[in-house]
């Protein structure tokens, strides 16, 4: 018996579901989560490069709030961000893991650019850019097309299709840059003079309006419509979709079409209004982030606006503060992870409770 | 009798959120008997059970093995007090033999010897009148067989107290009726045995005291030969509650669904449905009994259009044109655009009939958002049907934009139900639909069941609780190992009959067929 007693000793704390939380203090508890992922970030940077935790924390924000031209680059990066989100979150809604995001945007980004490359002013500047938006959407959604016929025909994983067509992609994309740049021989393409998107007061204001109605018209299209909602109860459960009657193959099939369409537009707004160029790391990992993105927004797409802006944030906060402080670009990489960490861990709290034991053997019931 | 305490429980409470399973129960069981925790379901017996065994640990309470407090906080530590559970949902390892799922996870430090292991099990056996093949697989066992090695398995580690949770849910009656001679046997060897169930009759004819919960509270633990149905039913729902099926005699019939040599190959190539003929017919609750898996469940998902046959004919008489339609092949959607107003309540109501994470107006959507040629979903008539039911049913829901699946079971149904009425039906089928229901959930579907059939549908019930089926259903077609062994009628036929049907295999049904045919010829 005595053996036993050690093992057998109440548990202090245990861990319940939370009944339901108002949303006020649902944010209360997100602020003070980013409350303390900063006060510990602080700590841990005057720890470990000497640096003063106010000066700290005010270089992270001065990165993306700085000047005026960080705020308009702060909200440039995030619409694009936004829009690769947007377009990877119809078919995550379906459960359909689509990690070719990636590959989508940069083949819509190729087809945009070689069209821009081959028509230059052949013909007016509005039709070009009509050609391209065109060539770009038909691009992006063909990338997705064969993923999500072998998924619905023989059910295979769609996560491994998508990835490996991201490949694919890249040396697509290094195969027209080598044909392109045979004459000159430096492998980087110039930029491409035809097929830009026109300035309306900024140079980025049209492409981040344009990314806010497409945020709208996803929304609308995933709550409102008949086909949003297919797509959500065949993401929630494929048997319910069968018992109702939904062709499941087909629903699949055209929400991925319409995912890599939608990755295919934002392919072709980086080039038409920002990069007028390509490179292999054009897209640089955002088909990635936004599956990150779109997680933390619960694949809603008015959310996304919120997390796309904070991921950016931090981003910029962060390569400001490896500059300012002069240090290594791991430690700003250190104190983003501290701060994602802390906003995904405070769901925890939002959801569950830690209560401690009532114990009843002070009560006296015992013998 | 010699009353020797084996287990209390004290004031023990466990609330998930804000929702008390247990409240404050206190609970005694002796040496040497049976007693039966009785309560409907959602009232907190398998949770309350559960931290005697070890799977949730008490938020408050004691509980006292052999008058000492304990605390349980693993399976481990309820062997270590010799408790031991067998689950509704049986953990074995389908690929290992019964010896080797019985040792499995005992770590004595010892090298273990299937040959002793082998020994013991049978002397275990021996012991009680179980029938057992320790090499025999796990895959290759009957429900009942499975059972067993749940049961040898805790006793095996020398449990002295054993917990059954709901054990008949899955045998025959006549299986149940070996089962309860053990039982019986190990309560005359000093066990103590507790078995949750919410079956009256099997309470009185086994137990010797009965438990009450209701609502995660302890109502009363009486004596079972000092009680009646009545009184427990009372204890249980808290109000008096009429036990009666109102049967009333089919009128105007007319056959409706015409199902002939149905056969249906599932997956892995294994014949499922084999040969089935019959035919439902409106203004009657067919019934369909057999033993759980015996072809039920792709019955009705065949008949829905959700399984391709592997050959027969499904056939509908539309009342309105006269004409017959072959169902065969078709897709749901193309039923419904036939005209052929099937409506289904599936076994899996959460996974199938509905999407648990879809508010109750969605749900109500599943059967009609495709209609008008708008792109956008029309939500205002799906919200007043939701309405509607909920109104008429009674579903107890803080709104219609609440997930389904918060709500309790019985509600659940009520939704899945609700729906598939609406759709004015001309056929519906039902599977299971009262499973995990309260008695005054169950006593609903059954009404509203029969007032379909009154109002002429073809209504076809599975169900599991023969003596549901015999009260409620007009004609009860019996399937065993995916063959009908029988179809009978429900006024006349007994429970042994149905449960002698059940247990046929498939030559014996063949043999009796051919009986028949040349009983047929001499006459």
């Amino acid at each position: 018996m005595q053996k036993h007693e050690k093992h057998t000793r109440d548990p202090r704390f245990h861990i319940v579901k939370r009944a339901g939380m108002s949303r006020g203090k649902a944010l209360l508890i997100r602020f003070l989560a980013i409350l303390a992922a900063l006060l510990l970030c602080s700590v841990l940077s005057t720890l470990l490069i000497g640096a003063n935790p106010l000066k700290f924390i005010s270089t992270l924000f001065s990165g993306s709030l700085g000047s005026s031209r960080r705020i308009w680059k702060f909200a440039k990066d995030s619409a694009v961000l936004l829009c690769i989100s947007l377009a990877v979150t119809p078919a995550f809604r379906m459960r359909f893991w689509n990690l070719g995001g990636e590959g989508q945007v940069l083949v819509g980004a190729l087809a945009s650019i070689a069209c821009a490359y081959y028509l230059r002013d052949s013909i007016p500047n509005p039709l070009l850019l009509l050609i391209m938006l065109v060539a770009a959407v038909l691009a992006g959604a063909f990338w997705g097309l064969f993923p999500a016929i072998c998924k619905a025909k023989w059910g295979t994983n769609e996560s491994l299709f998508t990835l490996m067509m991201n490949y694919v992609a890249t040396y697509l994309v290094a195969f027209a840059l080598m044909e392109w740049t045979k004459a000159d021989g430096s492998s980087t393409l110039g930029e491409v003079a035809f097929g830009h998107l026109p300035r309306l007061y900024n140079e980025y204001l049209l492409l981040i309006l344009v990314v806010l109605a497409l945020t709208v018209l996803v929304y609308i299209y995933l709550n409102y419509t008949k086909q949003g909602y297919e797509i959500s109860v065949v993401g929630e459960s494929e048997k319910t979709a069968r018992y109702i009657g939904i062709n499941v193959g087909r629903v699949i099939t055209r929400t991925v079409l319409v995912s890599g369409a939608i990755c295919g537009l934002a392919g072709f707004l980086i080039v038409a209004a920002l990069d007028h160029s390509i490179t292999t790391a054009t897209v640089g990992g955002l088909g990635f982030t936004a599956i990150m993105v779109s997680w933390l927004a619960k694949f809603n797409p008015l959310i996304m606006v919120g997390t796309s802006a904070l991921i950016i944030f931090l981003q910029q906060g962060g390569a400001e503060m490896s500059t300012i402080f002069n240090v290594s670009s791991a430690f700003p990489n250190i104190v983003v992870g501290i701060i994602l960490f802390f906003i995904i861990g405070c769901e925890f709290f939002i959801h569950y409770q830690i209560k401690s034991r009532v114990s009843h053997k002070k009560g006296g019931v015992g013998k | 009798m010699n009353k020797t305490v084996a287990l209390e429980m004290k004031q023990v409470s466990k609330y998930f959120g804000s929702l008390a399973a247990n409240r404050k129960v206190d609970l005694t069981v002796y040496r040497g008997e049976i007693l039966a925790i009785l309560g409907e379901n959602g009232c907190g017996k398998t949770t309350l059970m559960n931290m005697i065994a070890g799977i949730y640990f008490p938020d408050e309470g004691q509980i006292l093995v052999d008058g000492q407090e304990v605390v349980i906080r693993s399976p481990k530590d309820a062997f270590r007090h010799k408790i031991g559970m067998i689950h509704q949902h049986f953990k074995l390892v389908d690929l290992f033999s019964a010896a080797e799922n019985i040792v499995l996870g005992i770590n004595d430090g010892e090298r273990y010897n299937l040959k002793e292991v082998n020994a013991r099990v049978q002397e275990i056996a021996e012991r009680y009148g179980f029938h057992i093949d320790p090499k025999k697989k796990i895959h290759e066992m009957s429900v009942s067989e499975k059972q067993t090695v749940e049961i040898i398995k805790v006793l095996y580690r020398g449990a002295d107290i054993l917990i059954l949770d709901e054990p008949t849910a899955v045998l025959t009656p006549q299986e149940t009726e070996k089962l309860f001679a053990i039982l019986k046997r190990m309560r005359d060897d000093g066990k103590s045995i507790l078995i949750i169930t919410h079956k009256l009759h099997e309470v009185l004819s086994l137990s010797n005291r009965v438990a009450v919960l209701r609502k995660g509270e302890h109502i009363a633990t009486v004596e079972t030969a000092s009680t009646n149905p009545a009184e427990l039913t009372e204890m249980m729902v808290g109000q008096k509650v009429s036990l009666n099926i109102n049967r009333p005699e089919p009128e105007n019939t007319q056959d409706r669904l015409l199902v002939s040599d149905l056969s249906l190959v599932n997956a892995d190539g294994i014949k499922v449905l084999d040969d089935i003929c019959f035919t439902a017919r409106s203004g009657e609750i067919l019934g369909i009994a057999g033993i759980a898996g015996s072809g039920q469940r792709e019955l009705l998902e065949t008949i829905a259009g959700l399984q391709h046959p592997a050959g027969g004919r499904i056939l509908y008489h539309n009342p309105k044109t006269d004409k017959e339609e072959d169902l065969r092949d078709k897709t749901p959607m193309q039923i419904r655009e036939l005209g052929v107003r099937l409506s289904f309540v599936p076994e899996d109501r959460l996974g199938m009939g509905l999407v648990a994470n879809m508010d109750i107006v969605d749900n109500m959507m599943l059967r009609s958002y495709k209609r008008g040629h708008s792109l956008f979903v029309d939500r205002k008539k799906p919200k007043d049907l939701a309405d509607r039911i909920i109104r008429e049913l009674q579903i107890s829901t803080p709104g219609t934009a609440t997930p389904v699946r918060r709500l309790s079971g019985g509600n659940v149904q009520k939704v899945l139900v609700g729906r598939e009425i609406a759709a004015a039906p001309t056929v519906l089928m039902a599977a299971y639909p009262v499973r995990g229901l309260d008695v005054n959930s169950s006593y609903t579907i059954y009404n509203l069941l029969t007032a379909q059939k009154q109002q002429g549908v073809a209504v076809i019930f599975v169900g599991e609780d023969l003596d549901v089926l015999v009260e409620l259903c007009d004609r009860i077609m019996v399937i065993a190992n995916g063959r009908v062994s029988g179809i009978v009628d429900g006024r006349t036929a007994t429970k042994e009959e149905i449960g002698v049907l059940m247990t046929q295999t498939r030559a014996e049904i063949e043999s009796q067929k051919e009986k028949e045919g040349s009983d047929r010829a001499e006459a």
